[in-house]
């Protein structure tokens, strides 16, 4: 059986591909760093992945707004091949800034059930400045919640993952939350919602969502970065009984069920 | 000629004339130089062009040669007979290095970093940089283009290395100032603070570069000085190490355009600052991290794929620097309006010095040309090809078909005249302070007071604005401990992913001593920054080091003086350690003068020492909170009557004359020991004792780790007698550490460092109390962790 294909999009400002890159790799698949300009030209297909991951990072400068450039850029000039990958339930991830890209393009939280005949992308809610108003890098706790989502299929029901951004308050409009709840969208909530375990001000302490399906997932803090135990800010704190056979990390579990999830499904 | 460029009148320039020229222009060439100047052209028969003048000046200028480091100089010390150096640079710096002749060292002062080797396939390049007068006038654009410039001499290093790490130490005036002290011109500290900082944070986080290790320090000398170091590691394939021009390569310039933003920068950094300074906006550069960003995605392809042979950054002195440098072993031909520029209206000058950020020259073989160009498409960054390399061994440089400038490569690189200059070290004798056991027997006020103090006192705020995560490397953060809120004391990354061997990068700068002796302080800051490579498992072995320098004005007597003072220490500590200086740089002339009182004011001099460390394997690390109750607390290394320029005399208003004295064959034997101790897994945690001494490192761990300790001064190894326990507790003596071992490795700890002073002096304890019994047996501190660290963590806490 070949490995799933994983499409890592780039562009000007990217800056977590290369651990993307790795923690796919990890995981199992095969890997390609694509700049968006390669996708547009037509150099490269969309249809020849299984999987599309748009990582961290200040795409073209966060200007204007972080994700912003380029969700109008992949909206506009990747209309139908991005339309044609989710319509084929194939997985999509946005780490930090790509998150902030699914965000703005509309594919998450998605279209609403109500308005599923007519189809169209729009953004129904947003990452806001951090109340802190500044960037801030820290490991944050995260509760898994009960959701679709096939990224964290039987992970922990606690995670510690950093996030180091200055906009990632998610916040929507009443109606979009509530329907997020119903439909159990929300994938990770920060442990608590204080300053500093929720790390921005979130909305319901919202730190990762998924479509209806499960199969696009956006999330604030970087699993990217915990691909092994030494890069747990306590591990020198561990003794030998605490200390587990494993030397994963627990980030690279959501690289590895979105893999293992193309092998059951798509290959 | 054409009307855009001028000929300068120098031939039958008198002297007066020639200081006009130079101080107008501002070419900040000495009488000498200009002589030198006119003398060459003078044989030619001709006036030199505004182009040739300008591409001399900044060739020549103290931030692109390093004279004063390079000058014969006459120094007196005490008023002894004078010595004659010839060059602080070949003597005491590149000297050293060789001497210890490390077979890891695969480039060292020659590129634009130092390389050393890190694994079979990988080198590690890095270097550090100032941009201290850009950040006095516009602390944003200047210390982002600080950390901008230096991230692109990793990239310019050997064919390119990936930017691995960042490390940044600021120097700022006292951030309560009030405004009616300000000098005349200046920016209040306060504000220097907040827009440096949020320089560094938005370039670097930008770029995707974890900056991971750093300090703050604050005297109010720094005030109209503020001093911004800037360092960059890179990680280059080994087989890309070198480079070299061929006649016929083409001149590439690859990213930004050209604007009229930092010209005069190499010159004006060689120059003092005054109360007018701050109207010299264009002198300082615009950055655009994402245009860097850019620059790096196409090069390391375009690298990999071996499409050009040589590369360098515009730097200080842009194109006329970056060509110049590159084309003098074989000469270069350069047509200036071929440059993509910003906007239009530049004369020629103007397009050839530029300090535009964000852009590289590479000298790229013609049939290379369409496979790059493509690369640049895709990557979207513009490339522009300005010329060819030659076999000329001239410089000459074209406008619109007219040659505006040629020079001789020989002249440009080795006609500068080797200045002799004069130095004189005056050893100062300050007031003393006696112990005050005399007046009190509590000093937990006084330990709060160190944690207060805003040089020892956390930086967490500023900490987490940068990203140390990013390219998922680090493996011991800047911030540790149980609420990673811990001062780590140094940072270690696994540059490539999945590999267990690590790179450390630590610092040590401690410009207090210098009031004492600037040999002490240079010392110290080695000793420290070693100590900080050690405390979190590297070893002396594998550690080169960096130098920074920044310094008065170099022409006055005393401040050279004490940069030889500081220089002999370079030599004598790295060469007693065995660790080579693999790069460094000199920032001179940060002094301010009122220009209607005439008032002078002149930093502390300052070194900066970085170190950088390979380790086999990063899970021998270990981090400076304490872990676990019950388990021990001993002092490593002897401590001794050392308070001159510490913390702890600077809090109640004293200098003092024993600064920390370098023992280093003691501090060698001290540091290999508890390396191995620590790479054998004897060790739970390190940390070393700097600012503040015992006392503060001992609250640190104890509060970074979560438990309390209780202590007692009696079994502290001295070198001297000592029976105050003040200066027990916080002498700054170098090489010590405080480290934290098991019960069941009680025996194997103390086997091992048998032949070091070690002291067993107390235990980490199950609850949040912290005492310490004085040598006399009555507690001299009681309190609780939460108390130190709210001291602690208070004052730079927003």
């Amino acid at each position: 059986m070949t490995e799933p294909k994983v499409l890592i999009l780039r562009t000007a400002g990217t800056n977590c591909d290369a651990e993307t890159d790795t923690a796919f790799r990890l995981a199992g698949a095969e890997t390609a760093l694509v700049h968006i300009q390669n996708v547009i030209s037509g150099k490269v297909n969309l249809t020849d992945y299984q999987i599309l991951a748009i990582p961290g990072g200040f795409s073209y400068g966060d200007d204007i707004a972080a994700g912003i450039l380029l969700a109008i850029e992949m909206k506009h000039k990747l209309t139908d091949a991005l339309h044609q990958f989710v319509a084929d339930g194939k997985p999509v991830i946005g780490i930090c800034n790509g998150f902030q890209v699914l965000v703005r393009t509309g594919l998450l939280p998605g279209i609403p059930a109500s308005n599923s005949d007519a189809p169209e992308l729009v953004q129904r809610s947003t990452l806001a400045m951090n109340t802190s108003a500044r960037f801030e890098c820290r490991w944050v706790d995260l509760e898994t919640q009960e959701s679709p989502c096939v990224f964290t299929k039987g992970i922990k029901p606690r995670v510690y993952l950093p996030v180091a951004h200055a906009e990632g308050r998610f916040t929507a409009p009443a109606d979009v939350l509530a329907e997020l709840e119903t439909n159990n969208q929300v994938v990770f909530r920060y442990a608590e919602s204080e300053y500093p375990s929720n790390p921005n001000g979130s909305d319901a302490d919202i730190a990762g969502i998924c479509d209806t399906t499960g199969r696009i997932f956006g999330l604030m803090p970087h699993p990217e970065r915990f691909l092994t135990k030494w890069n747990h800010p306590h591990w020198t704190r561990l003794t030998d009984t605490q200390d587990t056979d494993t030397e994963e990390g627990d980030g690279l579990a959501i690289f590895k069920n979105a893999v293992n999830y193309v092998k059951a499904n798509l290959l | 000629m054409s009307s855009t460029v001028k000929e300068i009148e120098i031939l039958n320039a008198d002297d007066a004339e020639l200081m006009r020229i130079s101080r107008e222009g501002t070419l900040s060439l000495n009488l000498n130089e200009m002589k030198t100047i006119q003398t060459h052209f003078g044989a030619l028969g001709r006036n030199p062009t505004d182009v040739e003048i300008e591409t001399i000046a900044q060739t020549w200028s103290e931030h692109c040669v390093h004279k004063t480091f390079k000058s014969i100089i006459r120094y007196s010390e005490d008023g002894k007979a004078p010595e004659q150096i010839d060059g602080l640079f070949p003597t005491y710096i590149q000297r050293a290095t060789e001497e210890i002749a490390k077979p890891w060292c695969v480039s060292v002062f020659s590129d634009n970093a130092g390389i050393i080797e890190f694994d079979d396939t990988f080198n590690l390049v890095f270097k550090v940089e100032t941009h201290n007068h850009p950040s006095a006038i516009e602390p944003y654009g200047g210390a982002g283009t600080g950390i901008g410039g230096v991230i692109r001499d990793s990239l310019g290093t050997g064919l390119g290395a990936k930017p691995i790490l960042n490390t940044d130490v600021f120097c700022f005036g006292m951030p309560d100032t009030p405004y009616a002290q300000l000098p005349k011109g200046t920016l209040h500290p306060k504000r220097v603070f907040k827009g440096v900082v949020a320089g560094v944070r938005d370039y670097g986080n930008r770029m995707g570069i974890p900056t991971a290790n750093g300090a703050i320090l604050f005297d109010a000398r720094y005030t109209a000085n503020p001093l911004v170091f800037c360092g960059n590691v890179g990680l280059i394939p080994r087989n890309r190490c070198e480079k070299s021009v061929e006649p016929g390569d083409l001149v590439v310039s690859i990213g930004g355009q050209t604007g009229r933003d930092g010209i005069h920068g190499a010159t004006f950094s060689s120059a003092e600052l005054d109360d007018t300074s701050e109207s010299l906006g264009s002198v300082v550069q615009i950055g655009n991290p994402i245009m860097e960003k850019k620059i790096v995605d196409a090069l390391l392809q375009a690298r990999d794929r071996n499409l050009y042979r040589s590369i360098t950054d515009c730097g200080a002195g842009g194109f006329s620097s970056a060509v110049g440098e590159m084309g003098e072993p074989v000469g270069a031909e350069v047509h200036l309006e071929r440059v993509s520029l910003k906007y239009e209206g530049l004369a020629p000058w103007e397009i050839w010095l530029s300090e535009a950020q964000e852009r590289m020259v590479i000298a790229v073989p013609p049939e290379n040309l369409p496979e790059l160009m493509e690369i640049c498409e895709a990557e979207v960054v513009e490339a522009t090809v300005l010329g060819t390399f030659t076999d000329t061994r001239r410089l000459q440089v074209f406008y619109e078909g007219e040659i505006v400038a040629d020079l001789e490569m020989e002249f440009l690189h080795h006609g500068l005249p080797k200045p002799v200059k004069q130095a004189v070290w005056q050893s100062p004798k300050h007031p003393e302070m006696a112990s005050r056991d005399a007046a009190t027997r509590d000093y937990t006020d006084d330990l709060k007071a160190l944690l207060a103090s805003p040089n020892i006192a956390s930086k967490e705020s500023v900490i987490r604005q940068y990203d140390h995560e990013v390219q998922g490397s680090i493996v011991i953060n800047p911030l540790v401990g149980v609420a990673n809120d811990g001062p780590s004391d140094a940072c270690v990354v696994t540059p490539v992913l999945g590999s267990r061997k690590g790179v450390i990068v630590a610092n040590g700068i401690n410009p207090k001593y210098s009031d004492v002796d600037p040999y002490l302080s240079a010392a110290a800051a080695i000793d420290e920054a070693l100590r900080n490579i050690v405390a979190v498992g590297g070893s002396l072995e594998k550690t080169a080091l960096l130098d920074n320098f920044c310094w008065g004005n170099p022409d006055k007597p005393d401040r050279l003086g004490e940069l030889v003072r500081a220089a002999k220490a370079c030599y004598d500590i790295a060469t007693a350690y065995g660790t080579p200086y693999i790069s460094g740089k000199d920032s001179l002339y940060n002094e301010y003068r009122d220009t209607t009182t005439g008032e002078q004011r002149a930093i502390p001099s300052t070194l900066l020492i970085s170190a950088i460390c390979v380790i086999p394997d990063i899970r021998n690390a270990v981090t400076m909170d304490v872990k676990v109750p019950g388990n021990l607390i001993y002092v490593v290394g002897n401590t001794y009557a050392e308070l001159g320029g510490s913390h702890y005399f600077g809090i109640h208003g004293f200098i003092g004359n024993n600064a920390p004295a370098i023992r280093p064959d003691e501090g060698k034997l001290t540091m290999e020991r508890l390396s191995a101790a620590i790479n054998s897994g004897l060790v739970r945690s390190c940390h070393d004792c700097s600012e503040g001494g015992i006392g503060v490192a001992v609250a640190e761990m104890a509060f970074a780790g979560g438990y309390g300790m209780a202590l007692n001064l009696d079994n502290i190894p001295t070198g001297d007698e000592i029976t105050a326990d003040d200066y027990l507790l916080f002498s700054e003596s170098n090489s010590r550490f405080i480290v934290e071992i098991e019960l069941q490795h009680r025996d194997a700890f103390e086997n091992h460092m048998a032949d070091v002073p070690t002291g067993y002096f107390g235990t980490v304890i199950d609850a949040p109390d912290f005492t310490i019994k004085g040598k006399a047996g009555h507690t001299i501190i009681e309190t609780s962790i939460d108390a130190l660290k709210f001291a602690w963590q208070t004052p730079l806490h927003s």
